[in-house]
């Protein structure tokens, strides 16, 4: 720490367009531009522009590049094909998440790990180390790239004309080397809002001339962190420091299925992740919905409505835009992790009755 | 840079004072406005409450946060803006008009107020 404040190569964009800044992970950010609803309901209905520089990039290339992956990571890196990308996450030995992350192959011996900024170092780090024993090279490419994501359900439209890539073959989840506006782009079809989109990796150089070839691609708004978040959250997706911490495995979260128990080689924390794999955790993941206007925060206590014992905690709540009512994620108790049940939450002194429903709150429709 | 109207006073907590005849209408500043973001639900103090200069009578919620609203002067709640309760993004749209939060009845003119000068600087001061 005590180091200085980064900047993203899109700044001074970013400041001419009246952003409000945040500072997130050691970067300024943008938090909004003309307003969190505004820029939230952009994403549903038409397209959204965002800057994700802050996040991570590493890079892992050489011959058994997979198979340190394999051994890392907790999921079957090897096997994802040359173009695709996966969900996944990094653990410690004791099965603790330590991050999650996307793994894109793009090559038959390369691969991109993109990590959450609050623990691009770390996984770095834990990356270089766990490839140690692998022909490959790892890298911690997190300054070569600028990446700029664009979401909602207008993103092919904008985006078809600025590349020479036919997007209706991009996948979900895919990625394609190509160039967008001229500039050397890769181009995922990835997100974390909810909504289709894009997710593209330029040179920092060439962040400004992709920004803007997008942005001038027809109505598309600039988007901040502060929507990022409820979109996020509607959508039922998790957020590290939120619902995954190192205190939790991937069960623990509800996430056991990005662990490939059986894939043929051994991985930090198989031990621990095989033990959990056979437990019930004493609490599950939910989503809570509240009819009242105030809204549920992470930490806020979940609570039980007849006797007021304390039954689960927060992870992360909001007033949802799209859906116009409060809405949250919770551990709770897992008894009392039924959808259906009627559960109560503390607001501030106020006990405030919710209903425990099935996650994600908002699902696209296709 | 936000609006600061020069025939206002302020708190260091953001909301603005606009005193006649008695009567204190308050609201927060644009700054504030900023800073919360899109304002979704106002909890206000009721009609005839009585409230304290610089304690917590109501809070205002945005989609990323929530902050305790603080009552600039003391004094008795005249009025409360109901429209704000309905459509609280007003707050966010004209902070110093339609948008005000509520009123209260002071005994003569309220000490330790900012004027705009002050309050400019205060906000220079936490950027």
């Amino acid at each position: 720490m005590g180091t200085a404040i980064r900047r993203t190569p899109l700044h001074d964009v970013h400041e001419r367009l009246g952003a409000k800044f945040t500072d997130f992970a050691g970067w300024q950010m943008p938090l909004r531009y003309t307003g969190d609803v505004a820029e939230h309901t952009a994403v549903r209905t038409g397209a959204g522009l965002f800057d994700l520089t802050h996040m991570g990039e590493i890079l892992l290339s050489g011959p058994q590049a997979g198979q340190a992956l394999d051994y890392a990571l907790v999921g079957n890196a090897s096997a994802i094909g040359v173009g695709r990308a996966r969900y996944t996450m990094i653990c410690d030995d004791n099965g603790g998440i330590l991050d999650d992350l996307i793994v894109y192959r793009t090559g038959d011996q390369d691969y991109l790990v993109v990590a959450n900024a609050s623990n691009a170092a770390l996984v770095a780090g834990e990356l270089i180390d766990r490839a140690e024993d692998f022909d490959t090279e790892v890298r911690d490419a997190s300054t070569e790239y600028a990446l700029i994501a664009l979401q909602g359900p207008r993103s092919v439209a904008l985006l078809a004309p600025l590349t020479p890539t036919d997007l209706s073959t991009v996948k979900y989840y895919a990625s394609y080397p190509t160039t967008v506006a001229g500039r050397p782009a890769l181009l995922a079809r990835t997100g974390y809002t909810g909504e289709d989109g894009f997710e593209l990796f330029v040179a920092p150089d060439d962040a400004e001339a992709v920004w803007a070839a997008v942005a001038g691609a027809g109505e598309v708004l600039p988007c901040g962190l502060s929507c990022r978040d409820t979109l996020r959250l509607e959508a039922g997706m998790p957020l590290y420091g939120n619902e995954l911490t190192t205190e939790l495995t991937p069960y623990a979260a509800g996430l056991g299925r990005v662990v490939k128990l059986d894939k043929p080689s051994d991985f930090v924390g198989r031990a621990a992740l095989q033990k959990a794999s056979a437990e019930t955790p004493a609490r599950k993941l939910v989503g809570l919905v509240t009819e009242s206007r105030r809204a549920p925060r992470h930490g806020y206590p979940v609570v039980d409505p007849a006797d007021g014992a304390r039954i689960g905690e927060i992870t992360s709540g909001a007033p949802s835009p799209t859906l116009g009512h409060a809405i949250a994620m919770a551990y709770v108790d897992a008894d009392r992790a039924v959808p259906g049940s009627a559960l109560a939450v503390d607001i501030r002194g106020t006990i405030t009755p919710v209903d425990v429903v099935e996650l994600p709150f908002y699902r696209r429709s296709s | 840079m936000s609006t600061i109207p020069d025939h206002l006073r302020y708190s260091a907590e953001h909301e603005w004072v606009a005193v006649s005849d008695g009567i204190a209408r308050i609201g927060i500043t644009e700054y504030a406005a900023e800073q919360l973001g899109d304002i979704v639900y106002a909890e206000l103090p009721g009609e005839g409450d009585s409230v304290t200069a610089g304690e917590p009578c109501g809070e205002l919620e945005s989609t990323k946060s929530v902050s305790d609203l603080f009552s600039p002067v003391s004094g008795e709640v005249v009025a409360v803006n109901e429209a704000v309760k309905d459509s609280p993004e007003t707050v966010n749209s004209d902070p110093y008009g339609e948008g005000w939060l509520f009123t209260v009845r002071v005994d003569g003119d309220p000490d330790d107020l900012l004027d705009s000068d002050a309050y400019a600087a205060l906000i220079k001061e936490g950027e």
